[in-house]
């Protein structure tokens, strides 16, 4: 959602702009100022300036993300040495501490900034922001941001990219999308990784946690795969090419793509009134 | 755990606000936050009174508020309530529905004092 174009305003609280307007006095003598923007607008505004820099250079923004340890890392590894020849790429890796991705990156003769965030749980668009300032954008096609491992706060923060690709290793467990809807409810594709375990664990059903996802109304395609023994790599190398390719054609047209779920709250609420104007001084 | 952060980004808006309407203090921030917003609303009043100490928002009451989670079924077309891990269509239980309300984290109003 964003506060211009009239989509923050729900069934919940389009009364307190269609009563007394923008800027109400109460009994007391109090004055009730109506705002309605997005209480991370600091955050989406910068996000919208990442998103223009990606889009300026003609690079596609991915964010990935997962809990800890279902591979991240390794799926980039794998893909950097099935596209290193056709897409140029780079990454952002968030961990709280070490450079430890960030070189097990660059030990593939790529590009990576890490960001240690220290305390904080997630990246946001300000600290992603930091580390463009350090990465050539005009060097790569690809970006892939790798964000802090973690279910549930990345999911509330829009760093500017333009694609949701959320892991779910199968040594996790079929229901987390139904135990973090959050996180899950906003990706493109889900990926459950390390499916070369898939025999060896025997309790986790593929199938279930698809079910789970489309129980969060989620369209995204789901495939199974495993990065370190190459299993089943070509699904998630072939949606890759089949992002880069559309991402060259929105920026033929001149549009852009924020992730699924702005977008959506966009076009529900795209009937209902804007707010009322500014007053003026 | 980013209530604070959240709540302290809030808290610059409120302020601008203020400075904005000359106002000397704040007495009531209405919010909306939704069982989808992905913000604790328990963790986010906790967080406040730390936020807001020395602020001109320091005594104002933080209310909270928070909108049923509803969906529209795009196969049936009817609208019926969900839950945050189950957002099928409560009627003909079809996947292909939209969010109407429940993912709100929204700064609503403020109340200010000249």
């Amino acid at each position: 959602m964003c506060d211009t174009c009239g989509c923050n305003i729900t069934p919940g609280n389009r009364h307190l702009i269609l009563g007394q307007g923008k800027l109400a006095r109460t009994e007391d003598g109090r004055s009730a100022v109506t705002v309605l923007s997005r209480l991370l607008s600091e955050n989406d505004v910068q996000a919208l300036h990442n998103r223009r820099h990606f889009d300026q250079h003609g690079v596609l923004a991915i964010n990935l993300m997962s809990a800890p340890g279902s591979g991240k890392t390794a799926l980039l590894e794998a893909t950097i040495d099935a596209l290193g020849d056709e897409f140029r790429i780079g990454v952002v890796e968030g961990d709280l501490e070490t450079e430890n991705d960030a070189e097990r990156i660059r030990a593939r003769g790529v590009p990576a900034v890490q960001i240690v965030t220290g305390t904080a749980c997630h990246l946001d668009a300000h600290m992603l922001h930091d580390a463009l300032h350090r990465i050539d954008l005009d060097s790569l096609d690809i970006l892939f941001i790798e964000n802090v491992g973690n279910l549930v706060c990345p999911a509330s923060f829009d760093l500017g990219h333009h694609r949701n690709v959320t892991l779910l290793s199968v040594t996790e467990g079929d229901d987390k999308p139904a135990k973090y809807p959050v996180m899950f409810r906003g990706t493109d594709l889900l990926v459950l990784s390390k499916s070369d375990l898939l025999e060896i664990l025997g309790d986790f059903d593929p199938a279930a946690a698809e079910r789970h996802l489309r129980a969060l109304a989620s369209r995204a395609p789901v495939m199974a795969l495993s990065a370190r023994k190459g299993i089943e790599l070509d699904a998630w190398l072939d949606w890759l090419r089949a992002e880069v390719r559309a991402q060259r054609e929105r920026l033929e047209r001149g549009d852009s793509l924020t992730p699924v779920m702005q977008p959506e709250g966009a076009r529900l609420h795209e009937t209902q009134p804007a707010p009322a104007p500014e007053p003026g001084p | 755990m980013h209530e604070l952060a959240v709540c302290q980004g809030m808290l610059r808006q409120v302020m601008d606000i203020t400075r904005r309407e000359q106002a000397r203090t704040v007495t009531r921030i209405l919010v909306q936050v939704g069982p989808l917003s992905g913000v604790e609303p328990r963790l986010l009043s906790q967080a406040f009174p730390i936020a807001s100490a020395g602020t001109p928002a320091a005594g104002a009451v933080l209310e909270l508020e928070s909108l049923p989670v509803r969906v529209r079924c795009e196969q049936c077309g009817a609208e019926t309530d969900a839950r945050p891990n189950r957002l099928l269509c409560g009627a003909c239980g079809d996947y292909h529905t939209r969010l109407l309300s429940g993912d709100e984290l929204l700064l609503v109003s403020v109340e200010l004092e000249r």
